[in-house]
């Protein structure tokens, strides 16, 4: 079975980000998952709640840490088909962001809306 | 849908995650150290019972017993066994950790 | 009804690995099927054969690879994880010129895809994490 058939009906996934990027290593590679991911064509939404807001934050400059800045890499979804990205209105307000200070379109959504996303999905990915 | 809590709710924000999400008719069960929201009388216990009205909480009964927790369980919410954790995820739709 | 497991954190420092044990011969004993239990993160330490718990304490990889055995489970550690963590079979020892390897029974080492699929093809996807 190749990856490209792997299924019939495509079923919805959903990646749950609740964790902020460097301090753990959850966000780096739950973002892997997506791009691996990416190739079996199913229905993919990312979720930016609480804490996982700050993996799409710009200028993102880690030298320092002699870490890769995967940021850039969420730019780079829209090729892979995966246009789905939900940011948590509260946890940008909490933490005194807005969407132009995110590195990509994204759509924001109140915890009522989201709630009804998160409802809608076959496969839900925690990290 | 299902959605499981594994995190104490004095240190961690995930059953207030969870609760914030979690839709009406869902079920939520508490497991490994999240099974603490389940008991009367803590500062969470009153964010809990208002819970109840609208989903359904379980907590996993071999983690409450391993923390002593059992005589100290609240009304409402109910116990299972990793039997009944199987179940839970067999009858809903899809399961969201909360971890 | 067919499970998929996502086990996300080692043995012992967390209790995930033990709750999607006991989830999964529960699943087993109701008759259900599981598709696969897949390792992210740190969960590929599950799958090294040279831990030697203390005697009076729960053996977590003997114990995943026994029921691996019994019930002819699927267990995968995720290639990329295992690498950044020093999870080998021979093979990949072999490949990457190291001295050792050390892949427990009963657990293969494969690619993210694994997960995916098993996302797809199975009822069920359940993650144990941290």
């Amino acid at each position: 079975m190749t990856e490209e058939d792997a299924g019939g009906v495509a079923k919805r996934f959903l990646y749950v980000n609740r964790r902020a990027p460097y301090g753990t290593i959850y966000a780096l590679e739950s973002l892997e998952v997506v791009l691996i991911g990416a190739a079996f064509e199913q229905d993919v939404s990312l979720a930016f709640l609480g804490d996982g807001v700050y993996q799409l934050t710009k200028g993102q400059d880690t030298k320092g840490l002699a870490m890769k800045n995967f940021s850039p890499t969420f730019r780079a979804l829209e090729d892979y088909d995966v246009t789905k990205l939900y940011v948590e209105q509260e946890a940008l307000q909490a933490r005194g962001l807005s969407e132009a200070d995110l590195v990509v379109a994204v759509e924001v959504v109140s915890a009522e809306r989201m709630a009804e996303i998160m409802e809608a999905q076959d496969v839900i990915l925690s990290f | 849908m299902l959605h499981t809590v594994n995190k104490s709710p004095f240190e961690h924000k995930a059953l207030e995650a969870c609760l914030k999400f979690a839709r009406q008719g869902s079920a939520v069960l508490l497991i490994e150290d999240g099974v603490y929201a389940a008991a009367r009388d803590t500062a969470v216990s009153q964010q809990v019972q208002e819970a109840l009205k609208s989903v359904s909480i379980y907590a996993l009964k071999p983690d409450v017993e391993a923390r002593g927790m059992q005589d100290r369980v609240m009304d409402g919410v109910r116990l299972v066994d990793y039997g009944g954790f199987v179940d839970l995820v067999a009858e809903h739709n899809a399961v969201q950790s909360w971890l | 009804m067919k499970f998929g497991i996502l086990v996300n954190e080692g043995p012992y420092t967390h209790e995930a690995s033990d709750t999607a044990y006991q989830f999964v011969k529960a699943a087993l004993a109701k008759g259900h099927d599981i598709y696969r239990v897949f390792f992210y993160h740190d969960g590929v330490n599950n799958g090294t054969r040279l831990t030697v718990p203390p005697q009076d304490e729960r053996n977590v990889v003997k114990r995943w690879s026994e029921l691996a055995a019994q019930h002819k489970l699927d267990l995968v550690l995720c290639i990329a994880a295992a690498q950044r963590r020093g999870l080998m079979d021979a093979a990949e020892a072999k490949r990457n010129g190291k001295d050792a390897d050390n892949l427990a029974p009963g657990f293969r080492i494969s690619g993210l895809g694994q997960l995916i699929e098993a996302g797809i093809q199975a009822d069920r996807l359940v993650v144990f994490g941290d």
